[in-house]
């Protein structure tokens, strides 16, 4: 166990590397790049014209005049060293400052909707695979796929009419007024509970009927098998047998999924956010990579890919928790 | 008058009277087993062979009520199950995962099946199954069941048992995975066995051994066995009775013996052909000509004539033969002997 554990944690450290590389690599290639966008908008709203100097000057002040391959090494060492993201260009502050708190709050709305996802996904996937054919399977079946086929903005502007003509309340943004500068404090998260259900439901809906099918479709393959059956000839209780052998192992295909699960949901959360007028990192991401904010868009990138390769990790270890083959080396 | 009904005493186990079990498909209804009867005496072992598809897997599950959602019992079908202190249960009228049958589930009767692979779940060590096996059964604390468990292992010669105890069903092979199924089976005490062809699925010595440790503790536990087996060979080796099904009937009854060295019924005596002797080696070996027909096509009147070489046409497929002694433990549906 100790040795799987070190192994998928180096694993885990060469795929982080990997990606800041590929995240600098995406960031450096749009044509042009921050030091134009700035000296256009400073020489050429006062009506100047730009000259190559002044492109040169600016592109030394920003430090881009480097190689590329010294600027990730710096940026990446400033980093891991110093927990420095550098400064946006778009906001002159310490891109640190602005995307702490953000971060938490796209965090908690994945883990949100993640909850909320297998909270839903997996009780009604077993029901749906006990109670196969039945009326409550085909229901459930029916409002999955509704969930699955809606887009994300649909469901989003339509839980936002919901909320407003009929619970009379704001669904938009993740804290009522008072508290939205408010410091952390328990009403403030309970405030902020009441906002975060609206975009978690939008969020995981499609992927509760994704692992919604998932899970009735593994428990349906191992109510099958002979294992099953034995548990029964042994004259153990049927629930039990049904919750300790079948439903266990159908278990694992959810749980590998953990990782995807948190790319998806980082994925789909910009636009929700649009939609929900929501200050997650999302809607930052969308703008700094429209104005070519180098460090604060790859500080969110890397932030994000981060978050998901922990969640893999994650998931690798539950998987290896729940299934010995895994954690022996077998398959 | 079957032999079941002539030789009720308190020697009896298990009574199984004009078992009908049927099957909702979509292609229509499927009869699996048709009105099968027979019975197992304390100690004794009743072979059931037959082709798949001859409903000798079905008539056990029958018994375990392990049968699908799809499948019906006929309401005149009779499994009478007689307890050591006495009573007797009629198994038909238990509810299915009520606390009757699951007591009868493994605790009276114990059942192995043909894949030891998939018959361990492979997420949970052996020791893990047996221990929950003993403790649905008997008044031990977990620290006694444990040492039950380590102790059947030994029983059942898997080798360093109290290491193996804590091992999965994929870290041991196929000989030893049924051997464990066996101490599985054996930790909850049965007084019967259901074996559904245990050894099928092994090569051949490792086969042998199991068959071996089956006769071994059969005697030392004092165990009534019913091991189903499509291997004529194999049944001579381990059973006292032998029952012969054919598309969900029992076409002949008798002892081993009789069955193997007298066999009546042209499909046992075609069955018996087909086995490879070493006394006919570079002969070819005699197949049943024709094909099993489709559960859903049944033939009328006798189940066999479609395949069988001594037919009588205009008898055998009409009328269906009815059960005619060949001495007082040999039986045999065939109009040849009528």
């Amino acid at each position: 166990m100790l040795r799987y554990f070190a192994q998928r944690f180096i694993f885990m450290i060469i795929t982080l590397l990997f990606v800041s590389v590929v995240i600098f690599i995406v960031i450096e290639l749009p044509p042009g790049d921050y030091a134009e966008r700035y000296a256009y908008r400073k020489l050429a709203s006062a009506g100047q014209d730009v000259t190559e100097q002044d492109m040169i000057n600016v592109r030394h002040e920003f430090g881009l005049d480097k190689p590329a391959p010294v600027r990730y090494f710096n940026w990446i060492t400033d980093i891991i060293l110093h927990g420095d993201f550098g400064e946006s260009f778009l906001f002159n502050v310490p891109v640190r400052n602005m995307i702490g708190d953000r971060i938490w709050l796209t965090m908690a709305l994945a883990s949100t909707a993640i909850l909320l996802t297998y909270a839903l996904a997996i009780p009604i996937g077993i029901f749906s695979a006990l109670y196969r054919h039945s009326f409550g399977d085909y229901l459930a079946t029916f409002i999955g796929y509704i969930g699955l086929s809606l887009p994300n903005f649909m469901l989003a502007l339509v839980l936002l009419y919901f909320s407003v003509t009929v619970l009379g309340s704001s669904a938009g943004g993740l804290f009522s007024e008072e508290f939205a500068e408010a410091a952390w404090s328990w009403p403030r998260v309970v405030d902020l509970l009441e906002h975060l259900w609206v975009p978690a439901v939008v969020l995981g809906t499609a992927n509760t009927a994704f692992h919604l099918q998932t899970m009735r479709a593994t428990m349906l393959d191992e109510l099958n098998q002979l294992y099953v059956d034995a548990a029964r000839a042994r004259g153990i209780p049927e629930w039990k047998v049904i919750f300790k052998y079948p439903v266990r192992i159908a278990l694992n295909p959810i749980v590998s999924y953990l990782g995807f699960d948190l790319g998806k949901l980082v994925a789909g959360a910009p636009v929700v956010a649009l939609v929900l007028s929501l200050p997650d990192a999302g809607q930052l991401l969308l703008q700094a990579l429209l104005q070519q904010d180098m460090f604060l868009g790859g500080a969110i990138l890397l932030m994000i890919s981060t978050m998901i390769v922990i969640g893999v990790f994650i998931s690798d270890l539950m998987l290896a928790a729940l299934d010995p083959r895994i954690r022996l080396g077998e398959t | 008058m079957d032999i079941g009904t002539e030789q009720i005493d308190w020697d009896t186990l298990l009574e199984v009277q004009d078992l009908k079990v049927s099957f909702k498909t979509d292609e229509g209804i499927i009869l699996a087993v048709n009105g099968i009867s027979f019975s197992v005496q304390r100690g004794q072992t009743l072979g059931i062979v037959g082709e798949s598809g001859s409903g000798k897997s079905v008539s056990t599950k029958a018994i375990m009520q392990l049968l699908p959602r799809t499948a019906v019992v006929d309401k005149n079908s009779s499994i009478t199950w007689h307890r050591e202190n006495g009573e007797t249960v009629e198994i038909t009228q238990l509810k299915k995962g009520g606390r009757e049958m699951r007591r009868i589930r493994g605790g009276e009767i114990g059942m192995i099946f043909q894949e030891p692979m998939s018959s361990f779940s492979p997420v949970h060590t052996i020791g893990n199954q047996i221990i929950e096996a003993v403790l649905a059964h008997r008044q031990v604390s977990k620290q006694e069941a444990r040492e039950i468990a380590i102790d059947m292992l030994d029983k059942v010669g898997i080798s360093n048992p109290s290491v193996r105890v804590d091992q999965y069903s994929f870290e041991l092979s196929g000989g030893m995975r049924q051997r464990a199924m066996i101490a599985v089976t054996l930790s909850m005490n049965p007084s019967l066995l259901i074996a559904d062809e245990p050894t099928t699925s092994l090569d051949v010595t490792i086969q042998a051994q199991i068959l071996e440790l089956m006769n071994q503790l059969r005697e030392e536990f004092n165990m009534a066995v019913i091991f189903i087996t499509h291997n004529l060979g194999v049944i001579a080796q381990v059973a006292d009775e032998v029952a012969v099904m054919y598309l969900g009937q029992i076409l002949e009854r008798g002892t081993a013996k009789e069955i193997i060295n007298q066999p009546q019924h042209p499909y046992t005596q075609s069955l018996l052909k087909a086995i490879p002797r070493l006394d006919h080696l570079g002969k070819r070996l005699t197949a049943i000509g024709g094909d099993i027909p489709s559960p859903l096509e049944r033939p009328g009147g006798c189940p066999f004539h479609t395949r069988c070489e001594q037919a009588i046409s205009g008898v055998c497929d009409t009328q269906i033969p009815t059960l005619t002694p060949i001495s007082n433990t040999h039986t045999v549906h065939c109009f040849l002997y009528e």
